[in-house]
Parts: structure tokens; C-alpha cells; sequence
């Protein structure tokens, strides 16, 4: 179990999360959701207890330093290590080799191994960053908006690489997001957060593959259209490929089911 | 013209190479840890250091090597203490390179202080998170992302040092073989109105100083 009770300026977090939980936050521009997986992370201060599968990384102002505690962040800017090829960014945080080629294989990085960051592209970069983060088989994985810089296509794919990775290696992550789809694909549990607080929490219990949302308003940005979508009275904007959905009218229902593909 | 190049001493050319050389190879390691932690800090007494370090940028030459002066002589407690150890700094070599790490500090600490500042902090709490210290981030993340901004460093401090005068002459004087260096020693030369001589050694120092810049430019362009 993880037990986060946290508070700081215009933060105020209390949540129990299990072993092995997807835990998606969202909320507005401003809301503390980074704010939130850095004090997590230990990259920012605050009081309160986190307390991780039985270890004590913040209690009241004792906290454990960024190096004790078992992480893996993964930052919406990749925050590569550029002097280090592909190989070496992952080796780096674990020196295990054929876990190294494990990790990479399974983001389809491996033969990608001996290029520097400068040489692969936005989805590429994002996967070693993946393959980076797991590598040291944290307790706990954070996800800031990993996939938000990514076109559809590309976020899909890594949509899916993050579910394989989160299961295989049998992790429990958060991940702060815009991207209702996204949350509602990946997430077994979703905290909305506002202006620092907790407004609701919801369990995603439904199938994703049935799950319906409304056609609000849709708007035409060169070949992707931007819908905004109701899913379950949450609003919604996303980014799609023109070609799929020219077919949808306004106040139709869309089957969600096409981001999982 | 090739007799006359080769009657002058160049002695103290090479004094000036050294005290360059010494100095910025101290001043690297002196400044590295300062430049990490003024990169790294929240604290409010960051603006005071950085406004001390810049000192020498502002301050006359003379009114840095007065204090210089004051503060090695014999009579001032530095002095004192230091004579116990038999070390004298005033009109000494070792003087000189004291007062070069000095007068020098800001060139050093400027570029690498913001080279720091300027790469991602992405990175370096990566490279935290990887569970790796302050000192392994510092040398295998953070310098190898900045390496323009040492080389500018590492040169600027050179060439600067190479330059100076004001400070030197009134610390080291100017003692033939010790602490006359190449520019004190154009000074004089034009003093007793040997042009030739300072023609010689002032046409070198122009031809090294911009090599030593062109290469600064060209390794820029090149990255």
C-alpha cells in the first residue's frame, strides 16, 4: 500500500494507493498535478507522510532524499542524458545489461541502442526515457504528461507500451494527463484535482471498449480534427486523425474504442 | 629584424604562459564546486556571492592590487601567519598566482555558472533519481553537456591572465626571471623607448590572443 498525506502552498493530497494501481490525476492547467508527482518524487518539499510499501519516504519534515527512494520519472521534455547513447542512458540507472536489452527490446529500442538522443525522433526519445524509468524496477513509476509533445499515432503506441510495461513489470504508476481518453484506456482510477485539492475520485470499472462519448464540437487543425467530447459528464478535447472521423456529426456517439486500437 | 628576435629575452613570455597556465588549472577546480552549488541553490545569499565574485570585473586594476598589496605585506595577519610557513607573497611568483586566481575568478566562474544554469534540470533529477550523488551528476551529466561553456571558460581565463597588468605589477613588481612578465616587460620597453623590442613582443601577444579566441569560435561553430 501507499499512503500519500501531503500538504504544501495550494496543495493538499490525501490518497491510499494499491500495490499495483494505474492512478491517472487530471485537472486544469495549474491544478498541482506536477507539483503533486514532484513533492512525490522528491523533487519538491512539503509536509505530511508518504509512506511506501512500509517505508517512510516523507514523515513530517524527515524526508528521504530523491537518491533513497525508488523512482522512475518520466517527463513530458524525455530529459535524456545526451552525452550517452541509447544504451548508455538506460546502464546508467542499472548496470544490468541484458536487463538493459530486455527493457529496450520491449520498446522496440534495441537496435536503436548505439544513437545518441540527438539522432532519434520525439516517440523514439520518449521510449528510451520509458525504458529508462523502469529499468531500476521502481516502487513506483510517475508519468508527467509523457505523451502530450507526441502525435496520435505515436501516443497510441506508447499508450500501449506504458499498459505492457505497467503489467510485465508489475508496477504501480500515476500518471498526470490531459488526454481523457487517454486516462479512461490506461487508469483503473481517476483523482481529479482542483486548484490543490482532491474534487472526485472515480473508479474506471466499466470496459473501455464499450465506453461512449458525445460529440460536442469539432474543429479542423490541418489533417487531425479537435473534438471535444463528453465522456461521462467530464469534457474533453482530443486530437484525432481527419480520415477516421470525418463520418461523425455533432451529438453523435463515439465509440472510445478507436484510441485502443 | 630576425637578429633583433633573436637577441630578446622571452623569458618573460614563458612567465606569463605559466602563471596562465597554473592559474587556470587552479581556478578550474577551485570554481567547479561553487559554480555546481550557485546552479543548484535557492539561497538568498546567492546574489552577495555573486556579486563578490564579479568584483574584478568593476574594480580598477589598482584598486584591487593595493589591497592585494595590504593584504599580503608582512605587517597585515595574512602576511604574518603565512611567515611562519615561510611563505612570502608580496613580489613572489607564488604572489602573483594568488592574485591571478583573484582577478581572474569572475572569468572562470561566469561561463560554467551559466552553462549549469542553462542545461535542463530534467536531467540532473534524472540523474538523481537514478540514485546517483551530487558528484557523479556534476561529472558524468552535467559537464559533458556543457562543454562550450568550458572551453570559454578555460580560455577566457588563459587569454585574461596572459593580459593582465595593472594587478601584477603591483604585486610581483616587476623581478626579471620571477614576476616580469610579458606585458609589465612592453611596458617597460616602451618606457626606455625601445620600440622594436615592444613592436616584437606586442605583435605576439596580439597573433596568440586572437588564435587563442579564433579557436574559442571556431570549436563553437563547429558543435
Amino acid at each position: 500500500m501507499i499512503k500519500v498525506d501531503i500538504k504544501r502552498d495550494n496543495l493538499e493530497f490525501k490518497l491510499d494507493i494499491k500495490l499495483g494501481e494505474f492512478l491517472a490525476i487530471v485537472g486544469q492547467s495549474g491544478s498541482g498535478k506536477t507539483t503533486l508527482l514532484r513533492v512525490i518524487a522528491g523533487l519538491e518539499e512539503a509536509r505530511g507522510v508518504i509512506e511506501v510499501d512500509g517505508k517512510y519516504w516523507l514523515m513530517n519534515n524527515q524526508s528521504l532524499k530523491v537518491q533513497n527512494r525508488s523512482i522512475g520519472f518520466l517527463m513530458q521534455d524525455y530529459a535524456l542524458f545526451n552525452n550517452m547513447r541509447v544504451i548508455e542512458n538506460v546502464t546508467f540507472v542499472n548496470s544490468d545489461l541484458e536487463l538493459a536489452k530486455r527493457v529496450l527490446s520491449f520498446v522496440d529500442m534495441w537496435e536503436y541502442k548505439d544513437r545518441y538522443p540527438h539522432n532519434l525522433s520525439g516517440g523514439q526519445k520518449q521510449r528510451v526515457a520509458l525504458a529508462r524509468a523502469i529499468i531500476s524496477k521502481p516502487k513506483l513509476l510517475l508519468l508527467d504528461e509523457p505523451l502530450s509533445a507526441l502525435d496520435l499515432q505515436m501516443r497510441i503506441k506508447l499508450q500501449n507500451y506504458i499498459l505492457k510495461l505497467h503489467k510485465e513489470f508489475n508496477l504501480t504508476t500515476i500518471m498526470v494527463s490531459h488526454d481523457l481518453g487517454e486516462v479512461y484506456k490506461m487508469a483503473n482510477r481517476v483523482v481529479t484535482l482542483n486548484s490543490g485539492k482532491i474534487s472526485k475520485v472515480e473508479d474506471i470499472k466499466y470496459d473501455t471498449n464499450s465506453l461512449k462519448a458525445k460529440l460536442i464540437d469539432k474543429s479542423i487543425n490541418k489533417n487531425s480534427y479537435e473534438l471535444t467530447l463528453d465522456i461521462n459528464g467530464i469534457v474533453s478535447k482530443i486530437l484525432v486523425q481527419k480520415s477516421i472521423f470525418n463520418k461523425y456529426k455533432l451529438g453523435d456517439l463515439i465509440d472510445l474504442n478507436w484510441s485502443i486500437k | 629584424m630576425f637578429e633583433s628576435i633573436k637577441s630578446l629575452d622571452f623569458t618573460p613570455f614563458l612567465i606569463s604562459f605559466k602563471l596562465a597556465f597554473i592559474t587556470t588549472i587552479i581556478l578550474f577546480f577551485l570554481v567547479l564546486p561553487l559554480a555546481w552549488w550557485m546552479s543548484q541553490t535557492k539561497s538568498k545569499f546567492k546574489p552577495f556571492i555573486e556579486a563578490l565574485g564579479a568584483m574584478p570585473l568593476v574594480l580598477p586594476p589598482s584598486v584591487l592590487g593595493f589591497y592585494l598589496l595590504v593584504l599580503f605585506s608582512q605587517d597585515s595577519p595574512l602576511g604574518k601567519f603565512l611567515e611562519h610557513f615561510n611563505i612570502e607573497l608580496l613580489f613572489s611568483f607564488s604572489g602573483l598566482v594568488v592574485a591571478s586566481i583573484i582577478y581572474s575568478f569572475p572569468f572562470m566562474l561566469q561561463p560554467i555558472q551559466s552553462g549549469l544554469e542553462s542545461l535542463n534540470k530534467g536531467i540532473i533529477e534524472q540523474s538523481f533519481i537514478a540514485k546517483k550523488s551530487s558528484f557523479t551528476t556534476l561529472f558524468r551529466v552535467a559537464l559533458p553537456n556543457i562543454k562550450p561553456s568550458l572551453l570559454t571558460a578555460i580560455i577566457v581565463t588563459f587569454a585574461h591572465t596572459v593580459g593582465e597588468f595593472g594587478v601584477v605589477l603591483m604585486v610581483g613588481g616587476s623581478i626579471p626571471g620571477q614576476t616580469k612578465v610579458a606585458s609589465v616587460a612592453i611596458y617597460e620597453m616602451v618606457e626606455v623607448m625601445d620600440y622594436k623590442a615592444a613592436h616584437i613582443y606586442s605583435l605576439l601577444m596580439l597573433i596568440i590572443s586572437f588564435l587563442v579566441l579564433l579557436s574559442v569560435y571556431i570549436f563553437k561553430t563547429k558543435r
